[in-house]
């Protein structure tokens, strides 16, 4: 009866059809993460061409380590952009929560648990505060995190003692962003990644399909499947090569530790925004906070559990920044930090409107902007050069942004 | 036709501050009807549906549902007994699909996850009993619904939680003349599948083409309440603007303070 009567039609539409949906959508104005994939893909192939080491393994893995605590801030930023609102506090809140664990751990002899799980912790409270401040009192979330922006730059220095550089030397928390998985371990990472997101899709289409609902093709599912593994299989693999300069003294391969961190936190937030109700009501307040307050959710507490959520992934992209530094200064988490984690979201495609955005795109992002530090560090620009070419790099894709969204809204897909 | 009212109610008053803005209002809804609730502008309609709807509470009067006299005391109470309002602005998340919107707050789980599946079958099933084709896919956006569509989503959302009345208010305010008809159409076929439906409409048209029953509110007083077959175009309009028309409505016909 459903299959005669109900606006769905049974089985999988052919796979030309939603190539033609997906090009429909982009120009209806719903780029999603098209231009943070083209943008990476121009970028690479003009610093390859401009600087013949932008390819090599050992500048591959510096990539990952260097765009990694960008990376994870953007990733926190994304829930906080998902309502609509904004955190520039995110950036010197990292560097608050790793002058946290620095003290902890070296100062006061913690061991390494202990000082990440209190540097979480503070992430976690200063994201309450800044939640409730926010949601209960209703001052702008602008002004809020501006205010906690100054505040916490003090604070940094107030744990740092005016301006000390504490330096890290436990060998777990060093390890994070500087040691690497075994070649081997790296390659069975990747096999198990790929067959368990091969075999959730496969599974999730035969339940579909059984239920008589529409479904995506295998052809559609093939294709997802194997443009990761082939991009994750290319990575690995040049992850894997000897980047030494001298490998007789000592060996320097495989995927840094950073990246299947990352790889977690992206797949238990993507979880949580896209499988549980939780998410949805993130998406709901973010896309009409009314109608989501008249459908009974708690539109205050998912308001102060996104500014938790940022400040707490702040913490753990300071813990990460700490590592690389191999030290706590007053400027972790400082300077362009924050521009660069918010550039990472929102050039990754998600809007700075509210209600559209992935983790996935921080991701996307947070590589644009690795790649161009990067690169333009190897062709030999000064700080000042980078600051210009990254400020537009940001305007441009904020103009993207609210380009797409206006010919969204003028195509009826806002 | 002659079944008792599913929700009725009797001498309600309710004032905001000095302001009286319902006067001793008895309103009764039947199921398998559509009563159109007409009045002027100010007249008392929306506050008369908030009432309804838990919204506002009433300073006096009692409500009865299927019968037995309750107390609404939130919204939340209204939608357990099966009370659902559509508001004008329909309340749906743009940047959410039909089916999330339908199961907004209301997510079907399994565990910690969400139940997508069953959520969509369930969709599709009380869209495909409202014999709605229009849209394409369930999981559109509602971004890229028509007026409406919209309209139809929001209602079918009121309908999916086995709701008993459904107060749509000002449905086809917005909408075009094809669009209008659908609405219109779709709004009966709730009426036909049992359930009691209030329209609340400034259209006269739409009024005298699905309703079974017409209560016109004159400034905060409830002028009449007939059957449409036995009333015509102009005795609702005499209704509305002076609360009395012949035989029909107020005895003073004036009775109320502005």
């Amino acid at each position: 009866m459903t299959t005669t009567t109900s606006p769905q039609k049974t089985g999988s539409p052919a796979i030309g059809s939603q190539v033609r949906d997906y090009f429909e959508r982009v120009r209806g104005g719903d780029l999603g993460a098209l231009p943070a994939v083209i943008g990476l893909v121009v970028l690479c192939a003009v610093f390859a061409s401009l600087s013949p080491s932008f390819l090599s393994p050992i500048n591959f893995a510096n990539l990952f380590t260097q765009g990694a605590g960008v990376t994870v801030i953007a990733m926190g930023l994304v829930f906080v952009l998902l309502l609509g609102e904004i955190d520039l506090s995110a950036g010197f809140a990292s560097g608050v929560c790793a002058a946290v664990m620095a003290v902890l751990l070296t100062n006061e002899g913690w061991p390494w648990y202990l000082s990440v799980l209190a540097a979480m912790v503070t992430g976690v409270l200063i994201g309450l505060v800044l939640g409730v401040l926010v949601a209960k009192l209703g001052i702008p979330s602008f002004v809020v995190t501006l205010a906690a922006f100054l505040a916490f730059q003090g604070v940094a220095l107030i744990l740092l003692d005016e301006g000390t550089n504490i330096s890290i030397r436990d060998e777990t928390i060093l390890a994070v962003a500087n040691s690497n998985l075994p070649p081997l371990l790296g390659w069975a990472v990747l096999v198990v990644g790929v067959l368990i997101y091969a075999g959730i899709q496969l599974t999730q289409m035969r339940r579909r399909l059984g239920r008589g609902l529409l479904a995506d093709s295998f052809a559609v599912i093939a294709v997802r499947v194997g443009a990761l593994a082939v991009v994750s299989g290319v990575a690995v693999y040049v992850l894997n090569l000897e980047r030494s300069r001298n490998p007789a003294l000592i060996s320097l391969s495989g995927v840094p530790i950073v990246v299947p961190v990352i790889l977690v936190l992206l797949i238990v937030w993507t979880f949580a925004l896209h499988r549980t109700a939780y998410g949805r009501h993130v998406y709901a307040v973010g896309g009409n906070a009314e109608a989501a307050r008249r459908a009974g959710i708690n539109v205050d507490r998912i308001r102060i559990s996104a500014f938790v959520i940022c400040s707490f992934m702040a913490s753990i992209g300071g813990i990460i920044a700490a590592s690389r530094a191999n030290s706590v200064d007053p400027n972790t988490g400082g300077s362009t930090v924050l521009l660069f984690a918010v550039g990472a979201a929102v050039i990754g495609g998600t809007s700075l409107f509210g209600g559209k955005g992935r983790v996935l795109d921080a991701l996307l992002g947070g590589a644009v902007v690795a790649v161009v530090i990067n690169g333009m560090g190897l062709m030999g620009y000064s700080a000042s050069v980078k600051y210009v070419v990254t400020g537009a790099v940001l305007l441009l894709s904020a103009g993207v942004d609210a380009l797409s969204r206006k010919r969204a809204s003028a195509s009826g897909r806002r | 036709m002659s079944q008792a009212p599913v929700l009725e109610l009797r001498g309600i008053d309710k004032s905001f501050g000095p302001v009286q803005v319902l006067h001793d209002v008895a309103f009764s809804v039947y199921p398998g009807e559509v009563t159109a609730l007409v009045g002027d502008n100010g007249a008392g309609k929306s506050t008369l549906v908030k009432c309804i709807g838990g919204i506002h509470p009433m300073d006096s009067g009692e409500y009865f549902f299927a019968g037995e006299k309750v107390h609404v005391s939130g919204p939340r109470d209204a939608a357990a007994m099966g009370v659902e309002i559509v508001y004008q602005d329909l309340a749906l998340c743009d940047n959410l699909d039909i089916v999330q919107n339908m199961f907004l707050g209301r997510e079907r789980k399994s565990g910690l996850v969400l139940d997508e599946d069953t959520m969509e079958e369930m969709a599709a099933k009380t869209l495909a009993g409202l014999s709605v084709r229009t849209v394409k896919s369930l999981r559109q956006h509602v971004s890229s619904l028509s007026g409406g569509q919209r309209q139809t989503v929001a209602i079918a959302k009121a309908v999916l939680w086995n709701s008993k009345v459904v107060i749509l208010d000002e449905p086809t305010a917005a909408l075009g003349v094809a669009q209008t008809a659908q609405v219109l159409e779709l709004v009966r076929r709730l009426a036909d599948n049992g359930l009691a439906v209030v329209l609340i409409s400034h259209n006269m048209n739409d009024v005298f083409a699905v309703s079974d029953r017409i209560a016109a509110l004159y400034l905060g007083r409830m002028a009449a309440q007939v059957k449409t077959s036995e009333v015509t175009h102009s005795q609702i309009v005499e209704l509305i603007t002076a609360g009395r028309s012949g035989e029909l409505g107020l005895a003073t016909g004036n009775g109320a303070s502005a």
